[in-house]
């Protein structure tokens, strides 16, 4: 059987969960259509136990514990290692959220068996499930092999597989609790409730055009070559994760994973290296432009047009081409 | 306060991607090196922690004899001393292989703190802290982007969750954090650190049998990235390419007017 692991805050479904029921109904395909549950666990949990069996699965398992909430990598770690046990799942899958970041490393490790991490694909090597996954940041894919006894932890990249191509069942799935032993008081994480830092003036995900400026701007004083080209072309500007750390623009013009995830129609990525923790927050853009000096850099693959080279030449180029046509 | 920081080196950012004959690893000799970004700025709280609190700030690293490189920067930045589990067999060793090396290194030295980059730009597991944390039997939180001490035994740290949102978790001490890019500004080495740092200890640590044991998962093939989408590149003088981009934005993907 293979175990997908939901995430939910606050009773209500993470989105990532139905991608990973989507990569676990490819990966159960690959490995001779073996059945698939679905966990859940948490308080508050019936609503989307019920959203949940809409799925082409065999059952769905909740577990209500007043210790899992809020969530803590200790409490889940404790809860997710007992019902493990009880369900024994020969492959276990997770979306790779922050949250999975967070506690999956330590539940594998505590009952030491292998985890894959941000897996973009499943494909079978002669009698083996390989996990396809990036490495050195996007520039090289790897296939990997799980090894030890099961279960496996597969952890699926956020993007790679879509909500929407997860199949849905005839009917419901019947839905299953489960008890789990955890104690509240071994819990040494002690979380407050999640903020936002400022209120978001800039609504990136708004904007119809955004030009994106990554490592290869250099100098913070070479931002307005950016900004003239974004005025040129009626676009807001916006910035891989190492420029906002580094002050040179405002962390809520952030694309990606820990920033803004935006789908416009047009999106032109200047010295933008291509990590796919930026990826995931601009893919689903209509048209990508990349400029970059390395013609392997992993942009590229996602783009729509590109062009190899200096950006200190080619963005005032374009900027008079707009103006100037 | 003792603190350890778990650093990796990893291949410079414009380095050239080439395979070994096997196709399984990069050709490690065509490769130059740097200390992972992440793990950067882990060094960089843990030295700013050691100037609030005094202390000491220990680097690890598992890796060949090549990352006594990253090593010796760290302690040319500031850090006290190092300690180094040799192995050549470690440079594309899993998390699990590394965190069991590490651990076993860090066994008798009693750290208050450990921390760590939240990924390495090389294999990107974000496993090997986590790991780590685990086998120490340590409280953790990942993707850190404050770190303050309170009382002298707790942790109150601040983790970043996705899109913007953030939170703070309290946590006894000893403890693992796994810190996010961006959480300071780096230093970097002066002449003085540099001098500084040939006289500081690198501990050569043995790779325990029962690390390498630990290895949960093999790569079997690796290769530059299929493309999602077909590109057009456009050539010619970047007064050529600029006009050919904005002909084609117009006329073809119609996203300008």
């Amino acid at each position: 059987m293979i175990l997908v692991i939901g995430e939910q805050r606050g009773g209500k479904l993470n989105r990532a969960t139905w991608e990973a029921v989507a990569g676990a109904q490819q990966l159960a395909a690959a490995v001779g259509n073996q059945p698939i549950s679905v966990l859940v666990i948490g308080t508050g949990l019936a609503e989307l136990a019920a959203e949940l069996a809409a799925a082409a699965v065999q059952e769905v398992v909740t577990v209500e514990d007043a210790a899992l909430e809020p969530y803590t990598p200790d409490g889940y770690t404790a809860a997710l290692q007992d019902a493990i046990a009880q369900l024994s799942p020969s492959t276990v899958v997770l979306p790779h959220t922050y949250q999975t970041r967070d506690f999956a490393p330590k539940l594998a490790a505590r009952l030491d068996r292998a985890i894959v991490t941000d897996v973009t694909g499943v494909k079978a090597v002669g009698s083996e499930v390989a996990f396809v996954r990036p490495m050195f940041q996007g520039k090289l894919t790897a296939d990997v092999v799980a090894e030890g006894p099961a279960p496996h932890f597969v952890t699926f990249q956020i993007g790679a597989f879509r909500a929407d191509q997860a199949a849905r069942g005839n009917g419901p799935a019947p839905v299953r609790a489960l008890t789990v032993a955890v104690q509240g008081q071994a819990i040494r994480q002690k979380p407050e409730a999640p903020f936002q830092e400022a209120r978001q003036a800039v609504d990136l995900s708004q904007a119809e055009r955004i030009v994106s400026v990554g490592r290869g701007i250099k100098e913070q004083s070479n931002i307005p070559l950016a900004q003239a080209l974004a005025e040129a072309l009626g676009a807001e500007l916006a910035a891989s994760r190492p420029i906002c750390d580094a002050g040179w623009l405002p962390m809520e013009r952030q694309v990606g994973s820990s920033g803004q995830t935006v789908a416009p129609k047009l999106y032109l990525a200047l010295g933008i290296s291509g990590a796919i923790q930026h990826l995931v927050g601009m893919k689903g853009s209509n048209t990508i432009v990349a400029i970059n000096k390395d013609p392997d850099a992993p942009i590229f693959e996602v783009a729509d047009y590109g062009i190899v080279g200096d950006l200190f030449e080619i963005v005032p180029a374009l900027t008079a081409a707009l103006k100037g046509t | 306060m003792k603190i350890a920081v778990c650093i990796k080196q990893v291949p410079t950012r414009d380095w050239q991607p080439r395979l070994n004959e096997a196709k399984t690893w990069i050709r490690e000799q065509d490769a130059t090196f740097e200390m992972n970004e992440p793990d950067a700025y882990a060094l960089e709280e843990a030295l700013r922690l050691r100037e609030k609190q005094s202390g000491e700030v220990v680097v690890c690293s598992a890796g060949p004899a090549r990352v006594a490189q990253v090593l010796r920067e760290a302690l040319a930045r500031g850090a006290d001393r190092a300690i180094h589990v040799e192995d050549e067999g470690l440079g594309n060793a899993d998390a699990f292989v590394i965190a069991s090396a590490l651990a076993a290194a860090m066994q008798d030295e009693q750290f208050d703190l450990i921390l760590t980059g939240l990924q390495s730009d090389d294999q990107g597991f974000a496993q090997t802290g986590v790991i780590l944390a685990e086998r120490l039997n340590r409280s953790h939180a990942t993707i850190i982007m404050d770190v303050q001490v309170t009382g002298g035994q707790t942790l109150h740290v601040k983790r970043e969750l996705e899109g913007g949102w953030f939170q703070w978790v309290d946590m006894p001490m000893p403890a693992v954090l796994t810190i996010q890019s961006g959480i300071n500004q780096l230093r970097y080495a002066t002449l003085k650190g540099i001098m500084a740092a040939k006289k500081k200890e690198i501990r050569k640590s043995p790779l325990p049998s029962a690390a390498t044991a630990a290895t949960k998962s093999r790569i079997v093939a690796l290769y530059p990235p299929e493309k999602a989408k077909k590109t057009h590149m456009i050539s010619g003088s970047p007064a050529e390419a600029a006009r050919e981009l904005v002909r084609r934005l117009r006329d073809d993907a119609r996203v300008i007017s």
